[in-house]
Parts: C-alpha cells; structure tokens; sequence
C-alpha cells in the first residue's frame, strides 16, 4: 500500500462529508493527472500520492477490471482538437497498454458529434483495435433527429438502450437520459426506464456491487448548464440498500468525483476535447486550450476491482500519461 | 482566427407552418451560402401574406455561446425566422409544443434553419441536444 501524506485536496474533503461510518466498502479514486499526482479516497479521507501507487494498484489487482471511455465526438474537428479520431486511437492505445488488461471497456456516451452514420462507422473502427467487449449507452450527440434509432441499432443490446449484465459479482447497470428532454429541462430517464431498473435490481442481495453508467451526471453537478438529470434521485434511491454503488458518467469531459454514502460518483475526461469547469465560461463550449496542454485534459479512466467487496479503485489517466 | 477555419457551409431548411399543417422545404440551392447569410427565402406557402420588408431586420435568431439571441423575437404574420448557429457545437430548434410544431435537425457550426410563421401565436422553443436554451417567437397579426 501507498504511504500517504498530508497533502489534501479540500474540495474532495467537502465532497466527502456525506460519507457514513458504518460504509461497508471504501473507494479509492485515482486521478492520474499530467502533474503525476494520484488523488486517492479511503474511508472519505483523500490524500494525494506520487505515481506509484498506480504500479503498485493495478500489480495489485485482481482478476478484473474494465475500462471506461467517453465522449470521444468523432465529427468534432474544431479548436481545440482537429483531430478526434486521432485522439480516439490514442485513447484506444492507452488500453492496449495497460499493464492490467481490463476485462471490457464502457463507452459513456457522445460517441459521435452529430449522429451520423458516417461517425458511428468510423468510432466503432477505431475501437476495434482494443479487442475487447464495449458496452455502450448513447449522449445527446448520437441521438439527434432519430432518438437514438441509429445508435440503439449500431451499439445497444435493446432497442431503447437500457440493459444490464453481471460479471465478476459486480451488477452493472446501463442507463439513457439523453432523451425525452423537456424545454429548460435536463438529463431525464423517464417513467418506464425508472420502473425497469426497480425491477432489475429487487432480486439482488444488498452487499452485490453495482456500476451504474450512463451519459449525464446522476447528481447535479451545476444546473445552469443543464449538467444534471431531473429524475435521477428517484434511480438512485433504488439503490440505496446497496453497501457499493459506483456511478460513472461522462457528458461534462473533466473529472469530478463525489462520494454520498455507499454511493460515489465519478465524471470521465473526454478523448475529444475538454469543457470548462462549471461557471467558468459563459457557456459550455470547448475551452481552447494550447496544443501542448490539450492532451493532459483527454483520457480513460481504468476500473478495478480488487475483490468483491473490496476497494473499486479508479484510475484516470491522460493520454500524455 | 478560430472562424477563418471554419469549413462548414450552412445549409438552409426552411419550413412553412400552415394552419393546415407543416411543410418542410429543403432548399439545396443555398447549401453554400456564406457565414453570416443574409438569406431571402421567399415564403411562397402563404401568398396571402408577403414577406414584410420593415421585419427584415429583425427577423434573425443568432446561436451564440449556447443561448439564443435574442430570446424572444416578435414578428408579424409571414415572415420567416431564420436561426443561425456560430457555436463550434452542434444546437437544434425544436418547438417545445406535443408534437413539436417545426423541428431542425442538428445544425453544426454556421447552419441555419429557417421557419415562416403564417397564424399568430408564441412558439417555445429550445435545443433538444442543451435543453437549457429556450426561446420564444411571439407571431402578431398584421
């Protein structure tokens, strides 16, 4: 194990007061930063680490862990990345070289820029060279004038994008709330999707881990730019018996992570190109960042699961990594 | 520096909502108008009402830093309303009406899309890819 030190990180210490003593499971989260600084969270206490205690975590792991990828926008060819596909393969040889190699990837959403068959072809292309299992669920950008039709068809299990699968004990969960948007409105799962994942989680013992991934934050991360999802407390007290719940999700391309009881949340960097921290921009749009700096915002995040019912330990790393 | 990059033409769709229903136009001729196009689509689906000149000003929806400017807009009955996207995303204009009463596809960087009111009412609308942005065309009598 890592030693760590004193150096705290006080916007996690804020984000960590939630958390309950009588939690069953500690998550440590890795924030493998261009700065080569590790973020970690045991027991709701973050410390930062130097880079090796990523060696020695995923030396460390078990027989499992997945990768998740995100809104790598194949289409978008602006400031501050003209090259999205290049950065997609970058992001894809980043997983080929994983020490540990993940057992399957997730792909969070904004697959595409503007739906189009065109960049749904040449996303699924570019991934290919991974070799492994992506189980996907679609952002706004990939559902655009069709609700999903062409995404659902191309990249989802069932027509309208929800599933979930079980492996290595752990219960993972896909969710949509990229449609049924309303005027003003935010993230939304709806009725039926809601009813479903009651359903899909009643039979399931209270210490099973579960990963629920989907495209928008499930907690309101800063409503004045819509990053939130209106319905997602009524999903999330689904799953409140739970002694783990992990929540990953994209839409936002910047790391922010929270824990609140048994469940933490995590938000991945894009492969594309960064957004602005909340409320720093006037709007959402790319932040044009330097060419040198660019690919220090991009990258995967790595998930591994020691045991079940030990640490998820989440590791981001940047493709200048 | 950023625009003079830009390789995207804009593409015009322009759509009628009659009192009999809604018409959509692709109008393919003006798929290579220039950035900011001062576009004269003539709203030859309701003769009854000419375009106004005096509404010609003002009849422009810009998309800047994901809102739309202005947010409410009021024109006269006939006149076409045309949205323009300069964001380096993607935006749509979808009636916030069940069913929606006129809806763009995507419009990516300069693409506009265009509406010609014939009956008085307000029309919501907003982005349905950033639900956050809303706006309001208010149609008057003449």
């Amino acid at each position: 194990m890592p030693q760590p030190n004193d150096n705290r990180d006080t916007a996690f210490q804020s984000e960590t007061t939630a958390l309950q003593a009588n939690r069953r499971n500690f998550l440590k989260c890795g924030a493998w930063a261009g700065a080569g600084l590790i973020w970690t969270v045991a027991g709701g206490i973050p410390r930062s680490t130097g880079l090796g205690f990523a060696a020695s975590a995923l030396a460390d792991t078990g027989s499992f862990s997945f990768v998740q990828i995100s809104d790598s926008h194949i289409g978008f060819n602006k400031a501050p990345n003209p090259d999205a596909p290049g950065t997609y393969k970058e992001a894809v040889g980043k997983v080929r070289a994983l020490a540990s190699q993940p057992a399957f990837m997730i792909h969070t959403g904004d697959v595409s820029h503007l739906s189009k068959r065109d960049e749904f072809d040449t996303a699924a292309e570019i991934i290919k060279d991974a070799r492994l299992d992506v189980h996907y669920v679609p952002g706004e950008h990939d559902v655009i004038g069709d609700d999903g039709k062409a995404f659902f068809e191309q990249f989802s299990k069932t027509p309208n994008g929800w599933y979930s699968f079980d492996q290595g004990g752990v219960h993972f969960i896909a969710l949509v709330n990229v449609l049924g948007f309303k005027a003003g409105g935010y993230g939304h799962l709806g009725d039926e999707q809601l009813k479903w994942l009651e359903a899909d989680v009643k039979s399931l013992a209270a210490s099973t881990p579960i990963v629920v991934f989907t495209h928008i934050p499930l907690w309101m991360i800063y409503a004045d730019w819509g990053w939130g999802t209106d319905d997602a407390a009524q999903a999330l007290g689904y799953l409140k018996r739970f002694g783990s719940v992990t929540v990953l999700n994209g839409h936002i391309h910047q790391i922010i992570q929270k824990v609140e009881g048994s469940v933490s949340f995590h938000t991945a960097n894009s492969t594309a190109f960064p957004q602005p921290a909340p409320g720093t921009a006037p709007s959402p749009g790319p932040l044009k960042v330097e060419a040198s700096r660019l690919k220090s915002m991009l990258g995967i995040t790595d998930v591994n699961l020691v045991a079940v019912n030990q640490p998820l330990v989440i590791t981001d790393a940047t493709l200048n990594a | 520096m950023y625009r003079s990059e830009k390789t995207v033409s804009g593409k015009v769709v322009t759509m009628a909502a009659t009192a009999a229903g809604l018409l959509f136009m692709l109008h393919p001729a003006y798929a290579d108008t220039p950035d900011r196009p001062g576009i004269e689509v003539p709203a030859t689906e309701s003769p009854a009402t000419p375009p106004i000149q005096s509404a010609a000003l003002t009849n422009h929806v810009d998309i800047d830093n994901f809102d739309f400017s202005p947010m409410t807009l009021t024109v006269t009955v006939g006149t076409q309303v045309t949205w323009t996207n300069h964001d380096d995303i993607p935006h749509t204009v979808v009636s916030a009406d069940t069913p929606p009463a006129f809806k763009s596809s995507a419009l990516d960087t300069d693409d506009s899309f265009s509406v010609t009111f014939s009956k008085p009412g307000t029309y919501s609308y907003f982005c349905s890819v950033h639900p956050k942005m809303v706006g309001t065309i208010v149609v008057k009598a003449n």
